[in-house]
């Protein structure tokens, strides 16, 4: 940042002007309803909101108590440590592959960032259709094997069956980021690790893995926070919180008890919590992640 | 500790780019080759070849007695230093040089010990708990070397180890990497495109040119006799002049047209070029017409005085030359500068670049 230099507008107002669209939409779309939650989530209401009444920290002491919110608790702690190793270990591997690829390089790479850019809603319906027991190709397969594949009943197979879609979406991104770790890593250090004795899974391990460290870590934010808050459309669209709770994330919660059973107080008090773990993961990024990091 | 044996040795890329040309080099045990050549040469490439990072496309590579040609580089036993270093970033000094005896499974104890000797030859030993991101460069580069050492392998090999440092250190690494080679008495193959570190280091200089092998020998005896314009023109600093000339009745004519005489020389009738050392000639007093050499009358381009002596470009026949006289030259720029060059200081090449050894 040695060379910075501070533009100086000739009109006092004319940074604020530019700057206005983008505050604006913050604030109509981030700090209004954020502060419309905290505000919700003192209060209770009737679903036609008629009555409202102050209950303090009610709302918080009734959702935490609640087994349900503990059980979703679970289950966004299970969905979202499957998820983000998932997506990592695939896409670490996938990358390590594409790093050996000489030919058709590009390819290859071109390809493996496609899911990516699939709405997630899409991809949960995309994989709806292979494996809806009834309809899906691939279910289809699944069961003339001998296996008795139903998500629709099966809480476990429900689980397993959005983990795979939300890490299949993430692959390409954690893949992407992958590939530029290992490319950072001299070639030379490889080939003195060879020379030093080193085959090529221990030079993997004791090498190769080692220095991708602040790219794994980055990622494991990253993706936390990916399977946490945008894994929403894809639970929507495959399974819709079910069989039971069985994939009901703490996101999708909210969903469910403000926009379909109107509890507001408790669905508002549930975002703020939310909004308590987003801002502590962000705490930790900024932390340890964007250290690394250097603007020009 | 082992000879290096390389017979016709080649590397093709693709099909058709043919980087090393059928190379053939003998090194004795214990001896310090060095390959030296402008990049793009091949020598790199070669040294690869030699240490099993680049697959050998036709030839055979002897290590010992033994050819390695289908050996990985942990099997055949070498050790490598890179230009970069190729520090394990992660690791200590310590484990940066004890990663390849682990790896071999050799007792804690034995590794220890190994580590800590290479440290005390290196003065490696206050540093052992450090990263190497907490290195100097220097320091860093005795690491590398560390790295190498402990290993006691049967040869070392140098990708361009002092490029990286600045001229100072250089020069003070290059004393001692040829103290510690000889010393460990291993083998070793050393790359470099400085001329300087190749004459100094060298016991045997290989000159490569395009992906061949232009000279083999010891550096003095390149040095004295060049076997072609091309590593004429490649050692020494500043390196030889080399002039073009046809030979009729009366004597030589210059590439513009100047006429010089003969002095005895057998120029071929496809023409020669004339090769001669900067230092390699006295400044003429008076209007000698004598002479037992060659007498060229130059036009003073520049001049540079470097303290104990001074380096006079000048123009003779179309072509630039450089002379070296010592203290400072008394020429200034528009001077003409005669100059006699002894006949037995004189080179002569043929058309083609290749020596012409005098006759008799």
């Amino acid at each position: 940042m040695a060379s910075s230099t501070r533009v100086t507008f000739p009109n006092k107002f004319l940074p604020y002007l530019l700057l206005a669209p983008q505050l604006a939409i913050t604030a109509i779309f981030f700090y209004w309803p954020a502060s419309q939650a905290i505000y919700q989530s003192v209060l209770r209401e009737d679903p036609f909101g008629l009555s409202t009444q102050f209950v303090g920290l009610g709302n918080f002491k009734r959702v935490i108590s609640d087994a349900n919110y503990v059980n979703s608790l679970q289950v966004t702690v299970i969905f979202s440590m499957a998820t983000a190793l998932i997506a990592m270990a695939l896409a670490l591997l996938l990358a390590v592959m594409a790093d050996k690829v000489i030919r058709g390089k590009g390819i290859y790479r071109t390809l493996m960032i496609w899911p990516y850019a699939v709405a997630p809603a899409i991809a949960g319906m995309l994989w709806l259709f292979l494996f809806n027991p009834s309809m899906g190709t691939l279910a289809y397969l699944v069961r003339s094997a001998g296996y008795n594949w139903d998500p629709l009943l099966n809480g476990d197979q429900a689980m397993v069956l959005v983990v795979s879609a939300a890490a299949w979406k993430q692959i390409s991104y954690n893949f992407l980021f992958f590939v530029a770790g290992l490319q950072s890593i001299p070639k030379s250090l490889i080939e003195a690790a060879a020379i030093d004795g080193a085959g090529e899974t221990k030079r993997f391990w004791t090498i190769v893995f080692p220095l991708l460290a602040p790219t794994t870590f980055f990622l494991l934010v990253v993706n936390t926070v990916y399977a946490f808050f945008d894994t929403f459309g894809i639970i929507h669209a495959v399974t819709g919180g079910g069989p039971g709770k069985a994939t009901e994330t703490l996101v999708y919660k909210v969903y469910n008890d403000g926009f379909v059973n109107l509890i507001l107080g408790d669905s508002a008090a549930q975002s703020v919590i939310l909004m308590i773990i987003v801002i502590g993961l962000t705490a930790i990024q900024f932390r340890y992640v964007e250290r690394k990091v250097h603007y020009g | 500790m082992a000879s290096v044996e390389l017979t016709n040795v080649r590397k093709v890329y693709g099909t058709s780019v043919e980087a090393v040309k059928g190379v053939d080099i003998a090194i004795e045990d214990g001896a310090l080759c060095v390959l030296v050549g402008p990049s793009g040469c091949g020598k790199s490439t070669l040294l690869r070849m030699i240490a099993g990072l680049e697959s050998i496309t036709d030839g055979t590579v002897k290590i010992g007695n033994s050819v390695v040609n289908n050996l990985g580089p942990a099997e055949r036993d070498i050790a490598m230093v890179f230009q970069n270093y190729a520090l394990y970033p992660h690791m200590k000094v310590y484990d940066n040089m004890a990663y390849g005896l682990r790896n071999r499974g050799m007792p804690k104890d034995q590794i220890d010990k190994r580590v800590k000797d290479a440290a005390q030859i290196l003065e490696l030993t206050h540093l052992l708990e450090r990263r190497p991101k907490e290195l100097s460069g220097g320091q860093r580069q005795r690491v590398a070397m560390g790295r190498a050492i402990v290993r006691s392998p049967k040869v070392f090999l140098f990708d361009e180890p002092l490029s990286n440092l600045d001229a100072k250190l250089r020069g003070q690494m290059r004393v001692e990497i040829k103290n510690l080679q000889r010393q460990l008495g291993v083998t070793s193959v050393y790359v470099t495109h400085d001329q300087l570190e190749a004459m100094t280091l060298a016991d045997t200089l290989v000159v490569m040119n395009a992906g061949s092998v232009e000279q083999i020998g010891a550096p003095l005896d390149i040095y004295e006799k060049p076997a072609s314009t091309f590593v004429a023109s490649f050692i020494g600093a500043p390196p030889m002049n080399l002039v073009h000339v046809t030979a009729d009745s009366t004597g030589l004519v210059l590439k513009d047209g100047t006429r010089i005489g003969a002095e005895g020389l057998a120029v071929p009738a496809a023409g020669a070029v004339i090769g001669f050392r900067p230092e390699d000639l006295e400044v003429a007093a008076g209007s000698e017409t004598h002479i037992g050499g060659l007498l060229l009358e130059l036009k003073v381009l520049g001049v540079e005085p470097v303290g104990a002596e001074s380096y006079v470009y000048g123009i003779v026949g179309g072509e630039r030359v450089v002379v070296r006289v010592a203290g400072r030259s008394i020429s200034e720029t528009g001077d003409n500068l005669r100059v006699i060059i002894p006949k037995e200081k004189l080179h002569l090449f043929g058309a083609d670049g290749k020596r012409i050894p005098p006759a008799g």
